[in-house]
């Protein structure tokens, strides 16, 4: 046989690696992978251009310092730590804040319509967690604006031939080849354990397939479809982290959920309204009188009680989300102090955002698209009446373990292929499917940056770890395929017979609104303790379900069987490590262990898939662990690197405090004071 | 509890091939509040029974964000080309229709293929031709203006509304349709994105071109975004124009 080149196995097929989603996460990583110079299978649930980033709206950090106020990386580091309540990983956190600056002036450069100054340069806006104007924005679509920058990029690579090492084309073999429309079901794995491919599903044919790959990244989005409405895209539902997670991967942080303050309540999805909103001078407020029958703007200034900025003058509106969420959810539903409803005679669980005194110019320019949401979906005028919001399930900081490897500088060896490399070896994953960045709560724009940056990052570090390997995935036996695929060939027919009494969208109901209720904002061990038998006896009746649809052509009940159990699975993870960390910190909060219990939680909850339990699907929470890369050893424990900034307490009553350079006296403020 | 029902009419088919299955479906769905089609489609899958009392399978369609800003659920409700998600029950006559696009082959039910029209993103290089993804400092300098007139044009979803509203695209003609030509005008509005200007618009100057458009402005009125699509349609075509009879000596 030929010898493996950079391009070529040794059997001359060309080396590809695969890339599953085509959201932020992952075009940069496929972006970064043809950069250099290796070709690429991207997999989509749907066309990569509707996938869920779309949706954000407020926009993405990066401190640029265009005001003048002294913002800098290393105060952006500072301040999502803190932010995070000190549960992230600082070296890669840092290499975020660094590199955040030359990432807006990228996408700046593939023609994202930023908002601008008279000047002509990018416009920043301010965010929660931090006193300076560090967001650039397009509108109140960025999400949707960097998406299509990045899809615009990829889909250039598209059309480029691979090259083999002397430059010569290398016929009918493009740089990236898309598959939309397909839904990952497992990888494939070799004797040792390692990621060799992935099984998928054309969801239009059901036509199940393998395909090798020298490395696998997943950058499959978030789960927040677990809690059945929520502010996120119907295909979020985590299936494709909870498979490989099944499969061996250690799932990190899980119970670290962030429920946004401000969202519509409605009863299919929950809408959010932007935390730019209050970055560009919302604010939040309920009647005095809990009786209050006038509408919103016809009550004076002097009867509304404006209590996030009473509570918190350092940060008024612009607390972070786990604090703001706590506050409004302590106003309505412990209070009784919501918006009073004279049809139902009741106070609803909904708080006033509210925008009326800021001009309509200005509004339309900076915000049009999430008050457009409002006017379409509550058929009310914004500009002239205060929105009536209320918190909603938004964002997962936990997800597949990512490893790092730290440079002596604090951040990141550049093009360690440990960096963002699961415990499988030759599985990655970044972006809101992994859980590296934010902590126990992550600060609003930098999850788009966290997506972007992993993605620059995990591509450097598959190419080293594809040219490092000693054998290509296209070496193998087809045999390791074809067996891994048959397993869920299988799997799907299994589904296909199931003819239950169950409805799979009913059960998906009951586990969406019990972890609604029971997992978000307050925890109580009890409740939780009856969460995760629950769990157990829907998963036992999903098993009893009834799959009607046996159409060979687009079978969506099929798939969404598949997805509901991979749903309930990932549950148990969440609710489970709720249930043991008994401390509050961030997102996670427990009335009965109110403070954070650095002594024993300052750690990363590892979660490892073990059978056992009534449905067989038990959790495995472990303190260390080892895996293999390419013939060496790493060693992992749950300890935090919190070698950059020393962690203190958490407490944003006071300007500044989020960011007190010198670490350990949170009087001391900085600059920072706006 | 819901006190009322809403009857949605659905047209289904079970698959591209199979035009022996197409029928339309009535189905009885519980009222609740705010509800969009979309809604009401969630409700019925949980209990897929026409009105005549049998259990089929549940409809098939199309949706992600479910905050119009995604496209993907495109349909034809009561016989206007928009999202599903957006549809709010209430403000629409009973019962509702719902059908697939009809310009695009038909995949199920509600859902068809909209490849094509990705594919003529990449034949009018909709994109800006970067050097590379490091670090070479800021983008060019733009001013307030030329962002307000960027940005909406950027708003595209590609959802395939003002393809099915033109009466030039159809089985006869190749003509690529008002999304395409709004990138080209978005691109070539770009400080960098024009130093490329002239090959999109030669990409436009074939008979399924910018030409192709018969000024029928069914775009602009279908547009969920109010992309300005009948100004971008003329401004690429003063584009191409110039650069047919200008162009070589440009070069
Ligand atoms: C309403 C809203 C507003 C937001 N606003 C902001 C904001 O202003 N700023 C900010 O920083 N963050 C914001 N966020 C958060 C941010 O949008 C997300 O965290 C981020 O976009 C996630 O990107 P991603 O690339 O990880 O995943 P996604 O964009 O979710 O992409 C996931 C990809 O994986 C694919 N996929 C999933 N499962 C499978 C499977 N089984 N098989 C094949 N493919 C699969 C999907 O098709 C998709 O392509 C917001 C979030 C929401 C919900």
């Amino acid at each position: 046989m030929a010898a493996k080149t950079s391009v070529r196995s040794e059997s001359q097929k060309v080396r590809r690696v695969i890339v599953v989603g085509g959201g932020l996460a992952g075009l940069m990583t496929v972006i970064k992978l043809c950069e250099a110079g290796v070709p690429v299978d991207l997999f989509s649930l749907v066309p990569v251009k509707r996938s869920h980033s779309v949706c954000a709206q407020g926009g993405i950090n990066a401190s640029v310092n265009t005001k003048g106020e002294g913002d800098s990386p290393q105060i952006h580091l500072e301040e999502t730590v803190y932010g995070g309540d000190f549960l992230a990983n600082q070296p890669p956190v840092k290499g975020m804040a660094d590199a955040a600056p030359g990432i807006v002036f990228m996408l700046d450069r593939m023609g994202v319509p930023f908002n601008r100054t008279p000047e002509g340069l990018l416009d920043f806006r301010r965010f929660g967690g931090t006193l300076f104007h560090r967001t650039a924005f397009a509108g109140a679509t960025t999400g949707q604006q960097l998406l299509y920058a990045l899809d615009e990029q990829v889909r250039r690579w598209e059309t480029q031939d691979v090259e083999d090492e002397k430059g010569i084309v290398v016929k009918g073999e493009k740089m990236v080849r898309k598959m939309e429309f397909w839904d990952f079901l497992s990888v494939v794995q070799d004797e040792n354990g390692a990621a060799r491919g992935i099984v998928a599903q054309d969801i239009k044919s059901m036509e199940i397939e393998a395909f090798p790959g020298d490395a696998v990244c997943l950058a499959t989005g978030g789960c927040g479809i677990i809690f059945g409405r929520s502010t996120n895209s119907v295909i979020c539902t985590g299936t494709a982290g909870s498979a490989v997670y099944q499969q061996g991967a250690v799932y990190a942080n899980g119970e670290f959920i962030q429920v946004h303050p401000t969202a519509i309540p409605a009863s299919d999805k929950l809408r959010l309204i932007s935390e730019s909103a209050r970055g560009e001078g919302g604010r939040v407020w309920v009647p005095k009188n809990a009786g209050e029958t006038r509408r919103g703007r016809d009550v004076p200034e002097k009867d509304r009680e404006y209590f996030l900025e009473d509570k918190y003058p350092g940060y008024g509106n612009l607390v972070p989300r786990d604090i703001a969420s706590r506050e409004l959810f302590k106003k309505a539903f412990h209070e009784k102090k919501g918006v009073f409803n004279s049809k139902s005679g009741k106070n609803e669980n909904e708080i006033y955002l509210d925008l009326t005194h800021i001009p309509k110019e200005t509004l339309k320019k900076k915000l049009a698209g999430i008050l457009e949401i409002y006017e379409k979906f509550v058929g009310e005028d914004p500009y002239s009446n205060p929105m009536r919001v209320f918190p909603a399930v938004h964002y997962s900081m936990g997800g597949l373990w990512v490893d790092f490897e730290r440079a002596q500088n604090g951040s990141l060896v550049a093009g360690s292929p440990r960096n963002q490399s699961t415990n499988i070896e030759g599985l990655y994953a970044c972006g809101e499917s992994d859980y590296q960045y934010h902590g126990a709560n992550r600060l609003g724009a930098n999850s788009l940056l966290s997506c972007i940056y992993a993605g620059m990052v995990t591509g450097p570090s598959m190419a080293s770890f594809r040219s490092n390997m000693a054998k290509s995935a296209f070496d193998l036996p087809k045999s390791v395929f074809e067996k891994a695929r048959k397993r869920e060939q299988e799997k799907y027919e299994a589904i296909l017979k199931m003819d239950g009494k169950e409805n799979p969208y009913a059960i998906h109901e009951e586990l969406g609104n019990m972890m609604l209720r029971d997992v978000t904002i307050e925890r109580h061990n009890d409740v939780l303790d009856k969460v995760i038998s629950n769990i157990d006896e829907l998963e036992i009746r999903a098993r009893k379900s009834g799959v009607t649809d046996t159409a060979v052509q687009s079978n969506q009940g099929a798939t969404f069987m598949r997805h509901l159990f991979n749903m309930i699975v990932l549950a148990r993870v969440i609710a489970q490590g709720a249930r043991n960390r008994d401390e509050s910190r961030g997102a996670h909060f427990k009335p009965a262990f109110p403070d954070r219990n650095d002594a024993d939680w300052q750690r990363t909850t590892l979660a490892l898939h073990k059978e056992g339990g009534s449905a067989n699907h038990a959790v495995n929470y472990v303190r260390e662990f080892d895996y293999a890369q390419n013939g060496k050893g790493v060693h992992i424990t749950d300890a935090v690197d919190i070698s950059l900034v020393k962690p203190r307490p958490r407490k944003y009553e006071t300007a500044g405090a989020a960011s007190a350079v010198a670490g350990t006296d949170d009087k001391k403020t900085t600059s920072a004071q706006a | 509890m819901a006190t009322h029902t809403v009857r949605f009419k659905i047209k289904r088919q079970d698959g591209p091939t199979r035009a022996d299955t197409q029928r339309w479906e009535e189905f009885d769905i519980p009222w609740h509040p705010q509800m969009n089609v979309l809604s009401a489609l969630m409700e019925h899958r949980r209990n897929p029974v026409t009105v005549e009392g049998k259990t089929v399978p549940p409809v098939v369609w199309e949706s992600v964000c479910l905050e119009e800003v995604c496209g993907a659920c495109t349909m034809i409700v009561n016989g206007r080309v928009r999202q599903a998600c957006t549809a709010l029950v209430d403000q629409m006559p009973q019962p509702i229709t719902l059908e697939p696009m009809t310009k695009f082959p038909l995949v199920r039910d509600l859902v068809v293929d909209r490849s094509r029209m990705f594919k003529d993103l990449q034949k009018v290089k909709a994109w800006v031709q970067l050097d590379g993804t490091h670090e070479l400092g800021p983008g060019p300098r733009q001013s307030q203006e030329n962002q307000e007139t960027a940005y909406p044009l950027s708003r595209c979803m590609t959802c395939g509304c003002c393809l099915e509203a033109c009466p030039q695209v159809n089985d006869r003609s190749d003509f690529i349709g008002p999304a395409a030509i709004n990138q080209v005008r978005l691109f070539n509005l770009h400080p960098s994105g024009k130093m490329n200007g002239a090959e999109r618009l030669e990409a436009l100057m074939g008979e399924d071109g910018v030409a192709g458009c018969g000024k029928a402005q069914n775009c602009v009125e279908v547009c969920p975004k109010e992309i300005p699509l009948v100004d971008s349609i003329a401004d690429v075509s003063r584009q191409t124009t110039k650069h047919m009879l200008f162009g070589w000596l440009l070069k």
